[in-house]
Order: C-alpha cells, then sequence, then structure tokens
C-alpha cells in the first residue's frame, strides 16, 4: 500500500496498527513543570475511528503531536510510555527513522487550516512538496498528482486553483486542501486535530462526512480529536475521555451515551442543551480544569465531582475494565452507572 | 496593481514638491548673505554686486525665487553652485561612488544580519545568541563619528589592512572598510528583526504542519520558516538603502569619498543653498523610488498583499 521504499524498522502486521501506552508528557517552563499529559493509553485498528474527547487544555492535542513527534522540544518533553506502530516503538527511533513515518504512515490535519497551511506558499506547491520530497517525483508528475488529489477531496476546478494561495480558499475548501495533503502518500493512521471546530455546522458535517468515505476508502485508522460531543455520536466507534492528561473513560459510542462510568463523561453528556429539556436550567460542570502545574492529588477530577468521596482525594483510581472495551478510572463506578 | 503604482507615483510628486519646498525655504532662511559667502574675503563692488544679485534673483522674493528655481529643476537645470559649479556635473560625479558605497554597506548588513539572525533566532538563549545580542548593542551604541575615525586608525593605519581613504574612481576593495562602518549603523536592527521574525514565525501553525508533512529540519527552516521570516526583513533593509544613501555624512568626510554627504557637508557649511537644494531634491527622489520598489516587493513576497 505504501511506497515507502526505505524503512528500516521492522513491523509486526499482527500487531495493533497504533497502540499508545502509558505516554507522559510534560512541559519544563520557568513558571514550573505542566504535567500535559500523565499515563495517556490507547488503542486503534485499521478502519475505525477512535474519538478523543476532552475539554481545551486537557491534554489531546499533546498527546496527538507526541505521537507524531513534532512537540517543540524544548519545552515538551516525553517522559515516559510507548508509542507502538505495528509494535515497532516510535519514541525509540532516532529522528531520520522517525520522519519516515510522518506523513507516510501516520498524518495529522489541523484544527484552522488558514494558519496550518504555509501563507506564502500556493496550495499546489504545498501539496507537490509531499510527492517531491517523499517519492522523487518530478514538478510535472507531482502536479499531476496534486491535482487528483484535490479532485479526491472534492475542489472544484482543481486544476485551476492549484496556483492559488491558502487565502483565496474558503474555509471548508482550504480544509479540504489540509485533507488532500494529509492524505498524499496514503498513510495508514490519520490523526484531526478538532477539524471541524474552525468551520460553519453545515460545512462541519461536510467534512465529517468527507472524513468518513475517505476513511472507508482505505481502510484508515482515524483519531478524532474535539471537544465536541455532536460531531462524536455520529462518526466515532470508541470513544476515550481525556481528563487532566490522562483517559479516564474508553468505551464503544453507543454505550457511552447510554451508560456512562465515569463521573466527568456523564457530567459533558448532561451540560449538552437539549430540545426536550427546554426551559430547564442546563447542567454545566462546576469549577475549572485543574492547573496542569499543579494536579490535585489522587482523581484529578475529585474538587469537580458530585461522586468524591476521602479516597478520590487520596488514591488515584486505577483502570477499572467493567466489559471487553470499557474502562473507567473512577472508584464508585457502580454508583454512576447506577447499577 | 497598475492602480497602485499610478497612485503611488502621483503622491511622490505632492512629496518631491512638498520636500523641496521645505529644504528650500529652510535654506533660503538661513541665507545671510550669499554673495559674500561666494566671494569670500575679497571686497566686492557695487556693481558686481548688482550683477550677481540680477543673475541669481536674489531681490525677488521667495516664491518666485522657488518658481525660478523649480522650473530649472524639471528641465533638467539644477543650476550652477556657489562655486560656479553645475550642480548636475557635481551630481553625476558623487553619485556613482555614494551608490557603490551604500550598496556595498547594505550587502555587508543583509548578508551578516540574515545569517546571525536566523542562528539566533533558532537558538534563542543560546551563547551565540547573546554574544550576538552584546555585541550589536555595543556597535549600536557608538556613534558614528567615533566609530568611522576609529575603524580608520586601527585597520587603516595602525594594522594597515585597508586603505586609509577612498578617492572618487574607489574600487571595492578601497570601500570595503567605509561601507563595513556603514553597515554598522543598520546591521543591529536588522539583526533583531530577522531573529525576532524567525522565533514567531518558528512557533506558527504552518511550522508545526511542516514538520508533520515528514520534512527535514532543513526543508522547514530554509524554505517555510525563511521566506516567511524575510517579509519584514526586506522591507526593512529598502528603508535602510535610502537612509544610507544620505547617512554618509560623516563616514564619506572621514574616508575623504567624495560622494553625495561629502558634498552636502560642505554645501551646508559654504551656505550653498542651489548646492544643498539639488542634492536633496535628487535624496528625495531616490528615497521615494526605493520605497516604492519596497512596498512593491512586499506583495511580491507576501501573496496575501494585495494592491489596488
Amino acid at each position: 500500500m505504501t511506497g515507502v521504499t526505505d524503512i528500516s524498522v521492522d513491523l509486526d502486521p499482527r500487531a495493533p496498527l497504533l497502540h499508545v501506552d502509558d505516554l507522559h508528557v510534560e512541559f519544563r517552563t520557568r513558571d514550573g513543570v505542566a504535567n500535559a499529559v500523565n499515563g495517556a493509553s490507547f488503542w486503534l485498528n485499521p478502519g475505525e475511528t477512535l474519538a478523543i474527547l476532552g475539554e481545551s487544555g486537557c491534554g489531546k492535542s499533546v498527546t496527538a503531536q507526541a505521537v507524531m513527534g513534532i512537540l517543540d522540544s524544548p519545552p515538551a518533553h516525553v517522559t515516559g510510555g510507548r508509542v507502538l506502530f505495528r509494535g515497532a516503538d516510535l519514541l525509540q527511533l532516532p529522528e531520520k527513522s522517525r520522519r519516515e513515518f510522518r506523513a507516510n504512515r501516520i498524518a495529522m490535519i489541523f484544527q484552522d487550516a488558514l494558519s496550518a497551511l504555509n501563507p506564502v506558499y500556493t496550495v499546489g506547491f504545498q501539496l507537490a512538496e509531499m510527492f517531491r520530497k517523499h517519492r522523487g517525483m518530478s514538478r510535472a508528475d507531482a502536479k499531476r498528482r496534486s491535482v487528483e488529489l484535490l479532485d479526491q477531496v472534492r475542489i472544484p476546478a482543481a486544476q485551476e486553483r492549484i496556483n492559488d494561495y491558502p487565502h483565496q480558499f474558503s474555509g471548508g475548501m482550504r480544509q479540504r486542501v489540509m485533507i488532500a495533503m494529509a492524505l498524499a502518500l496514503d498513510p495508514e493512521v490519520l490523526i484531526a486535530d478538532e477539524p471541524t471546530t474552525a468551520l460553519d455546522v453545515t460545512v462541519q458535517a461536510q467534512i465529517m462526512g468527507l472524513l468518513a468515505e475517505l476513511q472507508r476508502q482505505r481502510n484508515m485508522g482515524l483519531i478524532l480529536i474535539t471537544h465536541d460531543m455532536g460531531v462524536v455520536a455520529d462518526v466515532a466507534d470508541r470513544i476515550s475521555v481525556m481528563y487532566a492528561g490522562r483517559i479516564v473513560e474508553e468505551a464503544p459510542v453507543y454505550d457511552i451515551y447510554a451508560h456512562p462510568a465515569h463521573p466527568y463523561t456523564k457530567a459533558l453528556l448532561e451540560s449538552i442543551p437539549r430540545l426536550d429539556h427546554k426551559g430547564r436550567q442546563l447542567n454545566v460542570i462546576r469549577g475549572l480544569p485543574p492547573s496542569l502545574t499543579d494536579l490535585p492529588p489522587g482523581c484529578a477530577f475529585h474538587p469537580r465531582c458530585g461522586y468524591a468521596r476521602d479516597i478520590c482525594r487520596t488514591d488515584q483510581p486505577p483502570a477499572y475494565q467493567i466489559a471487553a472495551h470499557r474502562i473507567s478510572r473512577c472508584h464508585f463506578i457502580r454508583e454512576v452507572l447506577g447499577v | 496593481m497598475f492602480r497602485y503604482i499610478v497612485r503611488r507615483l502621483l503622491q511622490m510628486v505632492l512629496t518631491f514638491f512638498g520636500a523641496t519646498f521645505v529644504v528650500y525655504a529652510l535654506m533660503f532662511a538661513a541665507q545671510d548673505d550669499p554673495i559674500q559667502a561666494l566671494v569670500g574675503e575679497r571686497p566686492i563692488t557695487p556693481s558686481q554686486r548688482t550683477a550677481l544679485t540680477e543673475r541669481f534673483h536674489l531681490d525677488d522674493n521667495f516664491f518666485a525665487q522657488y518658481w525660478y528655481y523649480m522650473k530649472g529643476l524639471l528641465t533638467g537645470d539644477f543650476g550652477t553652485s556657489l562655486t560656479n559649479r553645475k550642480i548636475a556635473d557635481m551630481l553625476a560625479d558623487a553619485w556613482p561612488v555614494t551608490l557603490r558605497l551604500s550598496l556595498l554597506a547594505i550587502v555587508i548588513a543583509a548578508t551578516i544580519a540574515i545569517l546571525a539572525g536566523v542562528v539566533s533566532g533558532i537558538r534563542r538563549g543560546s551563547i551565540f545568541d547573546n554574544a550576538t545580542l552584546a555585541i550589536t548593542l555595543v556597535v549600536l551604541a557608538m556613534p558614528i563619528v567615533v566609530l568611522a575615525p576609529l575603524a580608520q586608525l586601527v585597520f587603516g593605519i595602525k594594522l594597515g589592512w585597508f586603505p586609509v581613504t577612498a578617492g572618487q574612481d574607489a574600487g571595492l576593495w578601497q570601500l570595503l572598510l567605509p561601507a563595513t562602518v556603514l553597515a554598522s549603523l543598520v546591521v543591529a536592527t536588522e539583526l533583531r528583526v530577522t531573529r525576532a521574525s524567525v522565533a514567531e514565525n518558528l512557533r506558527a501553525d504552518y511550522v508545526r504542519t511542516a514538520k508533520a508533512k515528514g520534512l527535514t529540519r532543513a526543508r522547514v527552516i530554509g524554505v517555510h520558516v525563511l521566506r516567511n521570516s524575510l517579509i519584514p526583513v526586506i522591507t526593512l533593509i529598502g528603508v535602510d538603502l535610502g537612509a544610507l544613501m544620505s547617512g554618509a555624512i560623516v563616514t564619506e568626510k572621514v574616508f575623504n569619498i567624495p560622494g553625495v554627504g561629502f558634498n552636502l557637508f560642505r554645501g551646508i557649511r559654504t551656505e550653498d543653498g542651489p548646492l544643498v537644494v539639488g542634492f536633496v531634491s535628487v535624496l528625495v527622489i531616490v528615497f521615494l523610488v526605493v520605497n516604492l520598489i519596497v512596498d512593491l516587493l512586499y506583495a511580491v513576497l507576501d501573496p496575501r498583499i494585495r494592491y489596488e
């Protein structure tokens, strides 16, 4: 499938496509150490969509960038854990081999395509760059392939638009360009970091539809990073809920909406405005997310949690397995589930 | 784009008249007795005085004099200096050497500023970054009236590495030392702007994208960051070039280079009104043209800017 010629890394085709295991990332700044990711774990199979859900600053983007290996270091340092791609630990690879994985096997798209694309180069240049630098294609071949890509993401008049600059596209079209660029080298994993947050609702639906379609065609693993529970419900197979740099609940999408097993997930669901609750006070999560430089002891959610008791203030809850693919980090799962 | 250029050219005409008017008025106001200044210590007969007054329209009011002057200027006649040389000839002699000097200076300054600025921008807080900051601050703090004679003394006379002065037909080698002195005037700001611009662009989202595309660090910086970072630097270099052409008064004097600054200095000292106004008029035009070119270049470098 991939045209990568020189991968010196042994890959095990039977191992999970992507497995992030106990990942730790910290930011060392003058004001102290911020623990952005504190043992995040998840896995992904081909053709599957995993949504990583959480508030701003919960570490979901940092996790994605650590998987890609594009964190700015300093200040960011990956201090522990493994990122296994088909069994090979990417964190142990030298930068040169690591680079081979980027875009070739794991690609990423970003929230704001206007700032994520280079303003001073044409879209054609930025697309063709992928083929020229990774595949050694000629200028003409790279251009032809770039036009094909823009056609695939359904940008009208691709032949002409290839010479346009990013600012000459609309928001939705720009995100399509980002997607085309990420898919240029047929990656096996696509990480989409809030791909629709900057877009209008109607355009959001189009982009999510396009992503889902391309994913089906290519049997690609998709990690969808979002804070929007509405986006998640339609497209995700599984959901990992992240809080203060940790996955606090993981479950198939249906289960999580029907029976949330973590107080945080439950609170998130209750804070969605619903038409059938019109006129009633909206349940919001009280308090603020904890400061990453000063995480509370025990369960990081306890200061905002209605179920919290003494044990929550001292003991960090382990990952309780509650069903085949369900995990929750809460001392009081039974109460939360209401069983 | 075309309409923009036309509009700018019209603006330039206005600016040109405004600037020459002000300079002319200042020289007019500062004039004490130009005829005495012309003849120096020698006595002058009333008939000679009348003839000269007639010739230079000295009895007419200020506006009439300005009118005569501009009429000459627009027909290509810069008039004669009080030393009786044609100012057009003096300009033709002075400009080539000043142009060479300032271009050489800007090349030196830009090369150092961009190379060191990019490295400092990438390695903020490193020894290299702090060292360049310290050195540029020292150079920046030293006035040119100190720096120029000092450089001449140390590198020209004591060490003998460079020629001490440069004449009319000075080659690159003779101009190297004065050009370096001149470059020190602008290198610090250019370096700091490059550094800040690179540092800012390194944090930009599109750099993250470029990394995610699996590009090498050399390509991320050399292609993606550099082009964006140079936009403000190029603008600054253009403005500096204009400033250097007019700002070489001290340097040209110290190194005895008969350029624009050298002539201006002499004109101001001898109250040679026509000479000063003539040279300044050309300087104004050069400055305006350089600025127009810089603004057009800006649109070439940054496709988001469209003039209409």
